[in-house]
């Protein structure tokens, strides 16, 4: 099967041309040694299949950011047939210029001329033909988005020949050094060396080394200004020779991106605009008051609660997935219908198995682990949906445009924005997306700092703890609580990041020269293609890690070191109580160690547990809570019936909280622990993937000592508030610290060098 | 009238003068269209005054006034 990869500029629709060609078929992989996703599939519609590898999107074959040195390097190592080069008829100019440098690989090529219904709707005409003769390669007016024109273009590169001779449209101009020079990496077997021979002129770092190449290009240009020449001739050549195929009409002043541009990036409305877009999206997957509407009705007599309509058992349930005392919000809706779909098996296979502890190990530990996990999945999915729709618009390129001033101030780009909201969603994808990050400093910083934007799974340790100290000590607000905690993840991903930026990441802010792609309607099936594969993604994983997890978690607890089975109330001798005992101590300067007494290791247990998943921690409360009440310990009256129908985790924690006795500030330091240090499995292997060999492990270092010095403050601030004075002088400490090394490093640079290049 | 691609004001044309700068911006500068003779428009700034939206080569691009600066146009 010939196997063609897909190449172009970023918005340019290759997203969409996949879909159409690929269709279900399309799997996501890894591409090697990395986890930037490498998406493949095949196209069946033709004579024969043929394969699809979607390249991420790229301006030039110089590589600017790691992406485009992913696609470089596997159009040059990777052997593929050919390349489909999809070019955007609206934006000709600029997505030509990779054509002229793919041109000059020995790679077969086929060039998709997308986008074209719209040109002909805008009333331009673009001559196919003489575009065709100019490039000498096959070009196929197509719209991705309609699949015009998509079976002709399958055809003729199934058609292509297999071998091509790269030719450059620099050969007028330095033909009689490239010509040579491409002989000589010839000679050596440099596959295609035409190409290379370019990349020597430029002085690009790939050109393979030959003393015979290099001799030529050394006579002939010695000091010019290779470099912008090259770029100057090739653009030079697209306008006067390429683009020219285009004929514009007249056109009216405004674009229609100009227009929604004027609203979106307006000097005045931008910021509050977008803040309102973001708070709408949590609002809408998040809040259990939609629209505030219960809110709005307590102001008169209030809306009756769930207990107080006086429905039927069944009936209550049912009403109870979209109504108690507020409207729910679309996203908890989902989570609910879930939660009652999971509740309803869990109790069928529960009660259908009548051995007790296989019973148990079925209902709490494998499918308990499981739809905790699985439950999330609405929510997720749909605060994705969110974000890749703000993406494929355009919006999100307008949002770096506007955040960038703020972002510059911490040492970073405005690029740098996306991945750290997406990390509210997930981590996974978040740090897959710092990719685009070009700065390797920049990319570090930003994914150490991801899993301190609190993930969908912190979020119901976040809402259980919180609910649990609402209901135990009946102070506070459990939604304010929550609040507050995302606010300090982000407080301390600031902190992190100036300090990083200051000392062991230390570098120039990096560039932001970024395109403003036009706005553009979301494709729906894109959009639907792109959840489905994060659903597959999220269902292996409950499906792998956390179904193992989980299982471990209930043998650990219900199993004693000699493997014999302890029952429910024998969990303080089981293996995970006694590790538990072990760890305690660790925490206690955090506020839930060894102060908690006998049943302390519960807390304990829990954190551990959670740098495995940060969805185990709430099922495990479920089963510590049951284990503490099967003790006999005094959990302040929550009964096992309470537990059993505890979704929330809620019951379990004022279990745990009436029988360890811990105080608040040590309860809100948990939360923070979990937030702030060494995230899930997943997260940590992305991060793995993602990061420069060697900063991998400073990385799992930071998030040890992140969580552990976050939770510390928390715990001993909140105890006693004049620690807070201590915390502050060893702030001000360190900063002292890094300013006077900065000064002195600056003094010791500027003895030896003139003043302006130390400031280099 | 010679002056820097960050000095223009929001609505001014020119062409591309010459284009300084290190290494990769520069590079990446180049890649995106900004080359000796390329028409420029300055379009407007970002609503906390950077970075800066121009159209060049048909598209629009941003970039900081840092950037900008390595840019020298003829109005």
């Amino acid at each position: 099967m010939k196997t063609f990869a897909l190449c172009g500029n970023p918005n340019c629709g290759k997203t969409t041309l996949f879909n159409a060609l690929t269709g279900a078929s399309a799997h996501v992989g890894n591409w090697p040694g990395v986890t930037v996703e490498k998406r493949e599939g095949v196209y069946k519609k033709g004579s024969e299949p043929i394969a699809v590898v979607d390249l991420p999107g790229i301006y030039s074959l110089s590589p600017y950011t790691p992406e485009e040195e992913i696609a470089r390097r596997y159009l040059l190592e990777g052997a593929p047939f050919g390349v489909i080069n999809i070019v955007d008829a609206d934006n000709l100019e600029r997505n030509l210029y990779v054509t002229t440098q793919l041109l000059e690989t020995d790679l077969p090529m086929i060039v998709a001329l997308n986008r074209m219904d719209e040109v002909e709707k805008a009333g331009d005409k673009i001559d196919v033909r003489a575009l065709e003769e100019r490039l000498g390669v096959p070009v196929v007016a197509i719209s991705a988005r309609n699949g015009s024109g998509v079976p002709e273009l399958m055809a003729r590169a199934a058609a292509l020949p297999a071998a091509r001779k790269g030719r450059s449209v620099l050969e007028e101009r330095w033909g009689q050094t490239l010509a040579p020079v491409a002989d000589a990496y010839a000679r050596q077997n440099v596959p295609s060396p035409l190409f290379h021979a370019v990349k020597l002129l430029e002085r690009d770092e790939i050109a393979p080394a030959n003393d015979e190449a290099a001799a030529i290009v050394a006579q002939t240009a010695d000091n010019a200004d290779l470099e912008a020449a090259i770029a100057d001739a090739r653009y030079t050549y697209i306008a006067e020779r390429l683009a020219a195929v285009k004929t514009k009409a007249r056109r009216e002043k405004l674009t229609r991106s100009d227009k929604i541009d004027k609203v979106l990036t307006h000097r005045v409305w931008a910021l509050p605009l977008f803040a309102v877009i973001l708070f709408a999206i949590f609002h809408v997957t998040f809040s259990e008051d939609f629209l505030y509407i219960g809110a709005w009705a307590s102001l008169g007599g209030g809306l009756p609660s769930l207990d107080e309509l006086g429905l039927s058992a069944r009936m209550e349930t049912f009403v109870g997935i979209f109504y108690d005392g507020a409207v729910f919000s679309p996203g908890v809706i989902l989570f609910n219908a879930f939660d009652a779909l999971f509740g309803l098996i869990t109790d069928a296979v529960g009660g259908a198995i009548s051995v007790g502890w296989l019973s148990s190990l079925t209902a709490d530990g494998v499918l308990g682990g499981l739809f905790a996990v699985l439950g999330f999945l609405p929510q997720i999915l749909l605060l994705f949906m969110w974000f890749s729709l703000l993406e494929d618009s355009g919006y999100m390129a307008r949002i770096a445009f506007v955040l960038d001033k703020i972002f510059r101030r911490f040492g970073l780009s405005g690029r740098a924005f996306l991945p750290m909201i997406m990390g509210f969603g997930c981590a996974v994808p978040a740090m897959i997306n710092t990719r685009t990050l070009a700065d390797d400093k920049e990319r570090t910083a930003t994914v150490r700092v991801i899993p301190f934007f609190s993930c969908g799974a912190k979020l119901p340790i976040l809402t259980a703890v919180a609910g649990g100290v609402v209901q135990h000590f009946g102070v506070g607000n459990a939604e304010a609580i929550t609040f507050c905690m995302y606010l300090l993840g982000m407080a301390a991903a600031v902190v992190s990041v100036l300090l990083m930026r200051n000392t062991t990441l230390k570098g120039e802010t990096p560039p932001f020269i970024m395109e403003l792609p036009a706005y553009h309607w979301p494709r729906f099936r894109n959009l639907m293609l792109h959840l489905w594969d994060k659903a597959k993604h999220f269902v292996k994983k409950a499906f792998t890690v956390i179904f193992v997890s989980t299982v471990l978690i209930w043998l650990f607890t219900h199993l004693d070191w000699s493997w014999r089975y302890v029952g429910e109330n024998g969990m303080d001798r089981s293996i995970l109580a006694s590790l538990g005992q072990l760890v305690q101590p660790l925490f206690t300067p955090l506020g839930f160690g060894s102060q908690l007494g006998a049943y302390g290791w519960v807390f304990a247990v829990a954190a551990v547990v959670g740098l495995i998943a940060k969805e185990n921690v709430i099922a495990t409360f479920g089963t510590l809570g049951a284990c503490l009440l099967a003790l006999g310990a005094d959990v302040g009256g929550v009964s096992a019936d309470v537990l059993l129908t505890d979704q929330e985790g809620v019951a379990a924690t004022v279990a745990m909280i009436s029988a360890t006795g811990i105080t608040v500030p040590a309860l809100i330091a948990f939360i923070a622990f979990n937030m702030t240090t060494v995230p899930c499995f997943a997260a940590v292997a992305a991060a793995k993937g993602e990061l420069k060999k060697g900063t991998f492990r400073y990385t799992l270092l930071f998030w040890s000592a992140s969580g552990y010095v976050v939770a510390a403050m928390v715990y001993t601030v909140g105890s006693w508030w004049w620690t807070a004075f201590i915390w502050a002088a060893v702030a001000a400490a360190v900063i002292l610290c890094i300013v006077l090394r900065a000064k002195s490093k600056r003094k010791l640079l500027a003895g030896h060098t003139t003043g302006g290049e130390a400031n280099a | 009238m010679a002056k820097l691609l960050s000095e223009c004001k929001a609505g001014e044309h020119g062409k591309v003068l010459s284009v300084q700068g290190e290494g990769k911006m520069r590079r990446r500068l180049f890649d995106m269209g900004v080359t000796v003779g390329a028409p420029v428009q300055m379009r407007k700034k970002a609503p906390l005054g950077d970075p800066i939206q121009v159209t060049v080569r048909g598209y629009e691009l941003t970039l900081r006034k840092t950037e900008a600066a390595c840019v020298e146009v003829e109005i």
